[in-house]
């Protein structure tokens, strides 16, 4: 069997399940997956799923507990169901490859759950998702206005300090969103802006915030909240209103310096926790060429020469790892709810990075011994579950030539067929992609 | 062991294997460096040490804080009296304990050797010990230096899933974390370990990984953390951990983590969590730690302090000066160490943070060199490039 498409369903996909048909074709396959219109997560038809029905049913939520009702039904049911059709796509959907993009920009752009609960599945599926094979700046001003990154960062409640409702409530700047902007999202402290250019990009950005109670539902720039004047960040000025942000986010987002930092980031987590240069500088020509067309830039990632030898480079985050393992297993949509707890376990919880740089991506992270057994535990605990499947079939299944002797021996010598497929999914080559 | 000198075997035995490694350091038996604990808490991102340590006999104290600024001591909901001039947050009564059993020191108005306001590399040097981000961390480093004992765990444990940079390098260090999941045999774990034993990633870090959890099984019994803890999982982890090193051949230097600190808004009531978690914890490092929290020292860093002027959201932003704490039986405590800069419009760094007076580097490196007694060399690797900040005396009672 031709390696290269294993090759590329685990280097740029989420792992082969068994019975999936072999591409003749594999960066034809790769490409058709960069295609508009591929279905996301499928949700309940009575789930929340809209901005002003997430606001109306956290408002029920308050009410209700205002009145006595314990906990926050609508809450809990709406993280829930989201994550679980995240998930069950990943595990069950034919596009990994898109799926890989979709989890990638979530972690550049990170929330975190906890802060945002409501939001957090709206948030990837409405300003993460459509943008993956389209413009940075425009998934770039999508984040920075979604509900879910204005409490996260804190931007809702900031206040310029001379607008009317600072002079009237004495509230004041809120820097949190403008430094990570800069530092994590776009050019990075590389590009040697300095404290005051952090503070006069808070100024710009007062008055984003949004309206959970009222039309639009969603974004709103309140004038009355937004610092008068125009401001200088970055040895340019930008005039005041919501314009102002507009343009610098949108001249962010074409940054030669967030491109660089873009290249680096894809090209560390698709090909090699230290980005070869080669491969950086070109994923950062076409950024530049095309004006951060990331569709583009994933159509150069899978064609580069680095991505596919020498192959598992890289090992699987927790995510990468749980998913691979069910889709070998030929585990249903429904293993979303497992699979939600072993990341949890696993220490990778779903959309709850520990902070707004989002879950790191080297082999030293995912490594530490503890997670290396709990990963074991894990394994041998779906095992149990997938009992009658053949270990032998599924390693050829899920690695094919990757596979090594060792680990079909090993399986082969194995006291039970249970044992024979704890060994194969705790095999090096399981934890690789 | 065979290389060394009978003599070299049976020192190392005794706990004295620094005096063969480092015939400078005087070592008296009581003290022997092989027994004294030592732990650091990371606290990832910014505690605000201007709350949690407030200075509220500072004139403007109150209006450059706010609500941040809590009642003086005696009043209802007041801090906890620091001898006159500080107080500490309420929230905090075992640290409280420890200061007045001369058992806490607070360093105030300290920063390490960064001056970003980013949290990520920020806390990349607090963990390298170094200007830049390395590949080892200082507490391993230090590590190398000390020197191992004949069939005892490795001295260094890192607590909870993952393994910090602070930890990160060439010596092997254990980790702990509560059991989740059923385990499978240990003839299978065996064959695991045989397949993954070539793999430079999974090899180490598998072998390394079910040795630990076997020397914690069996110290802590099988169901040892399986039911929830009261006090919180810090707390729990604490605990477990703490009862570990208290163990003759368990781990030595222990490193923690406590998240929850980065209070943009609403921190009145938002840092009551994460600093009564670290209270809890302290508290429990002490009880586990039983007899030996008199050989112990702990130190507890954050990577900076947050703005002097509470933000409009109620909060503070990223700032510089923060507040360090050194506690433990070993430590000469009931103090506020380190120059107080002041608050005054002019003192202020950069017109916004609490100007920095004490390097952390130094507090580490004078733990390094008078509690685990290492030599100048070895405080040295540990934080190479560091001759401006020079080892902080006094930190332990004599």
């Amino acid at each position: 069997m031709d390696p290269k498409p294993v090759v590329a369903a685990l280097r740029f996909g989420l792992g082969r399940r068994p019975g999936e048909p072999v591409p003749e074709d594999t960066l034809a396959w790769l490409d058709s997956q960069l295609a508009p219109g591929l279905p996301g997560p499928a949700l309940p038809d009575d789930l929340p799923a809209t901005l002003p029905a997430i606001f109306q049913a956290a408002i029920a939520d308050t009410v209700r507990q205002r009145e006595g009702g314990m906990g926050r039904p609508n809450q809990g049911r709406i993280m829930r169901e989201e994550a679980q059709a995240a998930l069950a796509l990943a595990i069950a959907g034919p596009h990994g490859f898109r799926e890989r993009l979709v989890a990638f920009w979530t972690n550049h752009f990170a929330v975190a759950r906890g802060r945002v609960p409501y939001y957090a599945g709206h948030y990837g599926r409405e300003a993460i998702r459509p943008h993956v094979t389209g413009r940075f700046a425009d998934m770039l001003v999508a984040a920075v206005r979604h509900p879910a990154m204005l409490t996260y960062l804190d931007n809702a409640g900031s206040i310029g300090p001379n607008s009317p409702a600072g002079q009237r409530s004495r509230r004041g700047l809120n820097e949190n969103l403008a430094r990570e902007i800069l530092e994590l999202h776009t050019v990075t402290p590389a590009a040697g802006y300095s404290q005051a250019d952090v503070t006069e990009f808070a100024k710009v950005l007062t008055g984003w915030t949004f309206a959970p109670a009222r039309e639009p539902f969603g974004f709103v720039f309140r004038p009355a909240a937004h610092e008068p004047g125009p401001k200088a960040v970055m040895g340019r000025a930008w005039p005041e209103g919501e314009q102002g942000g507009l343009m610098l986010l949108a001249w962010l987002g074409r940054h030669e310096a967030t491109y660089r930092h873009l290249a680096t980031k894809l090209v560390r987590h698709f090909v090699a926790d230290d980005p070869p240069p080669a491969a950086v500088g070109r994923i950062f020509a076409v950024l530049r060429e095309t004006g951060g067309d990331l569709g583009a830039a994933a159509r150069a990632l899978i064609r580069l020469p680095d991505a596919w030898d020498p192959p598992l480079t890289k090992l699987r985050n927790p995510h990468d790892y749980v998913v691979g393992v069910l889709r070998a297993l030929d585990a249903p949509p429904e293993a979303a709810d497992r699979a939600f707890g072993a990341l949890q376990f696993l220490g990778q919880p779903l959309w709850s990075p520990p902070a707004p740089i989002g879950f790191p991506d080297r082999a030293e992270d995912w490594a530490a011994p503890e997670m290396m057994v709990r990963r074991i535990e894990w394994a041998n605990g779906v095992s149990a579950r997938g009992a009658g499947r053949d270990a032998g079939a599924l390693a050829e299944a899920a690695l094919g030539p990757l596979c090594p002797p060792a680990t079909l021996r090993a399986a082969a010598r194995a006291g039970s067929a249970r044992e024979a497929l704890t060994l194969v999914l705790t095999s090096p080559e399981f934890h690789r992609r | 062991m065979s290389h060394l000198p009978a003599f070299g075997r049976r020192a190392a035995l005794l706990g004295l294997g620094a005096a063969i490694a480092l015939p400078r350091v005087r070592v008296a038996f009581a003290n022997a460096p092989g027994e004294a604990r030592f732990a650091v808490v990371l606290l990832r991102g910014g505690l605000d040490g201007l709350f949690a340590v407030q200075p509220y006999a500072e004139p403007g104290f109150g209006e450059l804080r706010g609500a941040l600024a809590l009642p003086e001591p005696g009043q209802e909901g007041g801090l906890l009296d620091l001898g006159g001039r500080f107080g500490l947050h309420p929230r905090m009564p075992h640290l409280h304990a420890m200061y007045r059993a001369n058992e806490a020191l607070i360093v105030h108005a300290v920063a390490g050797n960064w001056r970003t306001r980013s949290h990520f590399a920020a806390q990349d040097l607090l963990e390298s010990g170094a200007d830049q981000l390395m590949a080892s961390g200082w507490l391993n480093r230090a590590l190398s230096a000390v020197p191992p004992r004949p069939g005892a765990q490795p001295a260094g444990l890192a607590v909870g899933t993952d393994l910090p940079l602070l930890m990160r390098g060439q010596v092997r260090v254990g980790s702990y974390a509560p059991r989740g999941a059923a385990t499978p045999p240990p003839d299978l774990l065996a064959r695991i370990t045989e397949l993954n034993d070539a793999d430079p990633v999974t090899g180490p870090a598998i072998t390394e990984g079910l040795r630990a959890r076997g020397f914690a099984v069996s110290t802590l019994g099988e169901d040892g953390l399986a039911r929830p803890q009261p006090g919180g999982a810090f707390r729990a982890l604490v605990l477990a951990a703490g009862r570990l090193m208290a163990q003759a051949e368990g781990p030595r230097i222990a490193a923690f983590e406590l998240g929850g600190w980065d209070t943009h808004a609403a921190q009145l009531n938002r840092l009551n969590a994460p600093l009564g978690q670290l209270d809890d914890g302290l508290g429990a490092l002490r009880e586990a730690l039983g007899e030996h929290w008199r050989r112990t020292a702990v130190l507890v860093v954050t990577e900076f302090g947050r703005t002097v002027r509470i933000n409009g959201t109620g909060g503070t932003d990223h700032g510089t000066g923060g507040v360090a704490f050194i506690l433990g039986g070993a430590v000469a405590g009931g103090r506020i160490g380190g120059d107080w800069p002041g608050l005054a419009e002019g003192r202020l760094f950069e017109g916004r943070d609490l100007a920095a007076t004490s390097d952390l580097r130094g507090l580490a490196k004078g733990l390094l060199r008078d509690h685990l007694r290492l030599g100048a060399a070895a405080v040295a690797r540990a934080f190479p490039g560091s001759e401006a900040a020079a080892p902080a005396g006094g930190l332990l009672r004599v």
